[in-house]
């Protein structure tokens, strides 16, 4: 069985930084791999070169055994990968439910008829038309962004039809998953999803994030809380300065020597303590 | 018989005027990351201040150069004052948008005060030639040169000698990291716009002399000339800035001579879009650089926007319906049905600028479109009214969609600039491409309004075909909005690399928005060609675009009903005070500047 996401010595140059240096990583369909490494070590720059946001230098990225290297972002969403972003990216003018509801944007398809070369045509004179199979695709896509935000229990449900900016950090961090999970992803990138949360909203989250993967989804995550990383993962990846420096399971990466001088050289740990990240 | 060494002297002199105008415009956007629209204006001043002292007060012309820079350089403090400080820390595009409203007000004082009429304004300097070659350069030339030359050097020597310069080399790089250190950036700013202004003032004076000739349309060119400069040279490169300049007046100066001078203009307008679609950095950047604006054009003021009733849009539409049938009062008939019009441009602008984010300040080319298809299908293949206008709102989308589509990669102000740019283009064509459009003598006896048999030239019933399409129109608008369409284009508006991260194709959406835009405002072009029953290349203008886009942020960026209320309001407005056009310009830009300033979300909100 191939890959579900299978990076070769991809690198990627700014300059003279070499942000990401020779990254190879195979994940399996249904595992759970986390990358952890210090502050700067290059783990969004490897989420933006799988996304599409940038494009590498050198090397090789394939989802389910296509190259995705290159192609533009909107394409490699089309063939089912999700991300968020480190610093959360929400459409700040839009409402919770339209924020969703765009993460579903690739799985219209009465909307988006399939004419070739007159599509845009085709999908403005049906959205003008709107015929039923329309009205019924549009209204099963909002029953279930109502269901998705429906799984952060009462954090977003009341606020569907709020405008993002209204939202507190942790809520915009939530809707950016909710829309996420809205593509139906094979692959699920999540960048930090618990950043700036105190202690009960990130068990809330970990509780989520671990639900996912019980429901079989594949994902993908960069998370600096090493509790939560080895609790959840399959697998982890430990980068510094660009390069992997440890891999395999969560255990053995934890008591890698070269994981614990990088984490301890540097002093970016994350919210975790030193004693969690050293046994 | 001109040679090419005249050809060549004439392009350096003109690209050495542009580089005055250039250089203070990339000074201004390194420090402020603004497009001072209001430089032009400023270098209008300069060439005004100049007239007035060397004709009504004889002085000599040192002494004009010298109060010419003083009342610049002052000129431009205020406009920093004005339009840039109270705005710090709104969308990049809100003192963007403020620059023309101080322009617009400056261009309209210079109108009241000194008329529309062009004044000579005659060098005193000898009347000497000197041969080089087979050409001649004369004693004006050799002062323009030396000025580019004596400024470009002052400048370099401030910006890299004086402490003030490092102040605004290090503003330039990074605003807050310069303030953590100390440096009061209000001032770095005032200095800037006041060396601009100075340099845009001299540069008004010393064209106005060049030419024997200035008035108060010369602002406006001169803007989009030192824009185009700055975008050849790269977007706040100063020697970038000089290079572009010299490059531009070349370019002009030798396509003149090759093609004639109406095609001066069409020359520059070609290179900035060649420039912008190709090296949107500049010719100078390295080809990698990432562009360096990272955020969209929105001018999007978070709020909640006012909901109106749709039952008080209902009676609204039927009030307006009934009006005719009251009797004695033509002449509010015949405002209103401007407003109708220019409310179809306004939701046409609403969409693309507001819902989109892409903020054209070229929209009036539309109008010209859709004016000239339908008017040359009904009279030169002879279509019949009801067919010609429709069809002309089909081509004005399918045309003007083609013409920004290199534009769509473009974000913020590289937008605004295309949009501009394409604006000036389509204008221009009009103007040379006579075996279809008639060229500047323009289309004359255009057929009526009519459907069939049924005559629909009177005023009532003009009235009730602008309303009824108006409705139309609207009633499409807001199903697109309606419509998944209406939240893949915000999404693209709000941010469109997360928009792309999940799977929106800007190119494609970019394209459905600025057509369903086009075929709206296409057919308030159709229409009011056969209306006016005459059009020229100059019938809408960049002017329209401006007022369109003053509408569309009074009734708030996005708002289908704010854009019909802010139509009505500035047609109507006016009107009722029976300003003539020159303070009705400046009311216009007052207004835009109030807005921007106070209201940036309008009076209905922003969607």
């Amino acid at each position: 069985m191939t890959a579900l996401l299978d990076l070769q010595g991809v690198s990627r140059n700014f300059g003279g930084v070499r942000a990401v240096r020779g990254v190879s990583l195979t994940q399996r369909q249904g595992e759970f791999l986390s990358i952890i490494g210090p502050n700067g070590a290059g783990k969004t720059t490897l989420f933006n070169l799988i996304g599409g946001q940038d494009v590498p230098d050198e090397g090789s990225i394939a989802l389910d055994g296509v190259p995705i290297a290159g192609l533009a972002p909107e394409r490699i969403a089309a063939m089912g990968l999700a991300r968020t972003f480190q610093h959360g990216r929400v459409f700040a003018t839009m409402s919770v439910r339209d924020n969703v509801l765009v993460g579903a944007h690739h799985r219209l398809r009465a909307a988006k008829p399939r004419v070739p070369g007159l599509g845009a045509l085709a999908e403005l004179a049906v959205a003008l038309l709107r015929p039923p199979s329309v009205a019924r695709e549009e209204l099963a896509l909002r029953q279930e962004a109502e269901r998705i935000v429906a799984m952060f229990g009462e954090r977003l449900t009341p606020r569907l039809d709020q405008p993002a900016f209204s939202l507190s950090y942790a809520n915009r961090r939530r809707v950016e998953i909710a829309r996420a999970l809205a593509l139906k992803p094979k692959l699920l990138l999540l960048d930090e999803p618990t950043a700036g949360m105190n202690e009960t909203e990130t068990a809330e989250m970990a509780g989520i994030i671990a639900q996912l993967k019980a429901a079989g989804q594949t994902i993908l995550l960069i998370e600096h809380k090493l509790d939560l990383v080895m609790r959840l993962s399959d697998q982890v990846i430990a980068m510094d300065d660009g390069s992997v420096i440890a891999s395999g399971a969560p255990d053995a990466v934890r008591r890698d020597p070269a994981v614990i001088e990088a984490y301890l050289g540097h002093s970016a740990l994350g919210d975790a303590s030193a004693g969690e990240a050293v046994p | 018989m001109h040679s090419f060494i005249d050809y060549t002297v004439n392009g350096l002199i003109i690209g050495n005027i542009y580089a005055l105008l250039a250089v203070g415009l990339a000074l201004i956007f390194g420090v402020s990351h603004l497009i001072n629209f209001a430089h032009g204006s400023v270098y209008a001043v300069g060439a005004y201040v100049g007239w007035t002292c060397a004709t009504l007060l004889h002085t000599p012309l040192p002494v004009t150069m010298l109060i010419v820079v003083v009342v610049c350089a002052l000129l431009g403090m205020a406009i920093e004052r004005i339009g840039l400080r109270p705005l710090a820390g709104t969308a990049r595009i809100a003192p963007l948008l403020a620059t023309i409203g101080i322009a617009l007000v400056l261009d309209q004082i210079l109108q009241i005060v000194f008329t529309p009429d062009p004044r000579a304004l005659a060098s005193p300097l000898p009347e000497w030639r000197l041969r080089v070659g087979g050409g001649t350069i004369g004693a004006l030339d050799l002062l323009i040169a030396a000025i580019g030359v004596t400024s470009a050097a002052v400048l370099f020597g401030f910006l890299r000698f004086t402490k003030l310069g490092w102040a605004v080399r290090a503003t330039a790089q990074d605003r807050d990291a310069a303030r953590q250190m100390g440096v009061d950036t209000d001032a770095v700013n005032r200095t800037v716009f006041a060396i601009a202004s100075a340099l845009g003032g001299l540069s008004g004076l010393l064209v106005g002399m060049y030419f024997n000739h200035i008035d108060p349309s010369m602002s406006f060119q001169a803007t989009l000339k030192g824009v185009v400069a700055q975008v050849i040279g790269g977007m706040g490169n100063v020697p970038g800035a000089i290079a572009g300049s010299l490059l531009l007046g070349l370019t002009e100066s030798y396509g003149v001579a090759l093609f004639g001078s109406s095609y001066r203009n069409l020359f520059s307008f070609v290179l900035l879009l060649l420039i912008l679609v190709l090296r949107p950095n500049g010719l100078f950047a390295s080809a990698r650089a990432t562009p360096p604006e990272p955020l969209t054009g929105t001018l999007i003021a978070p709020g909640r926007p006012l909901r109106v009733p749709g039952w008080m849009v209902v009676a609204a539409i039927i009030a307006s319906a009934a009006l005719p049938l009251v009797p004695g009062i033509p002449y509010v008939l015949q405002v209103l049905t401007n407003a109708w019009l220019a409310a179809m441009l306004a939701i046409s602008l609403t969409l693309v600028a507001g819902t989109l984010g892409q903020v054209s300040l070229g929209h009036a080319a539309l109008l010209l479109i859709g004016a000239y298809a339908s008017a040359l299908l009904a009279l030169d293949r002879g279509w019949p009214v009801w067919a010609s206008i429709p069809a002309a709102g089909v081509l004005t989308a399918v045309i003007g969609t083609a013409l920004v589509a290199p534009a769509f990669r473009l974000r913020s102000h590289y937008v605004s600039i295309a949009t501009l740019g394409v604006g000036e283009i389509v204008g221009l064509v009009i103007l040379n491409w006579e075996s279809l459009t008639r060229g500047p003598i323009g289309v004359t006896n255009i057929p009526p309004l009519s459907v069939g048999p049924i005559d629909l030239d009177s005023p009532e019933r003009g009235y009730w075909v602008c309303l009824g399409v108006l409705v139309l129109l609207g009633l499409m608008h807001a199903r697109v909005l309606s419509s998944h369409l209406g939240r893949t284009f915000r999404a693209i508006r709000d941010d469109d690399v997360a928009a792309r991260a999940y799977g929106i194709s800007l190119d494609r959406y970019k394209a459905i928005g600025f057509a369903v835009g086009g075929f709206s405002a296409g057919i308030a072009g159709g229409i009011s060609a056969h209306m006016y029953s005459y059009i020229n290349n100059e019938t809408f203008t960049s002017a329209v675009s401006i007022v369109a886009l003053t509408m569309v942020i009074l009734g708030g960026m996005g708002n289908l009903l704010g854009a019909v209320l802010g139509a009505v309001a500035l047609t109507a407005i006016p009107e009722m005070f029976r300003f003539t056009a020159e303070y009705r310009m400046l009311i216009y830009g007052a207004v835009l500047l109030v807005l921007i300033r106070f209201r940036p979300q309008g009076v209905l909100g922003t969607v």
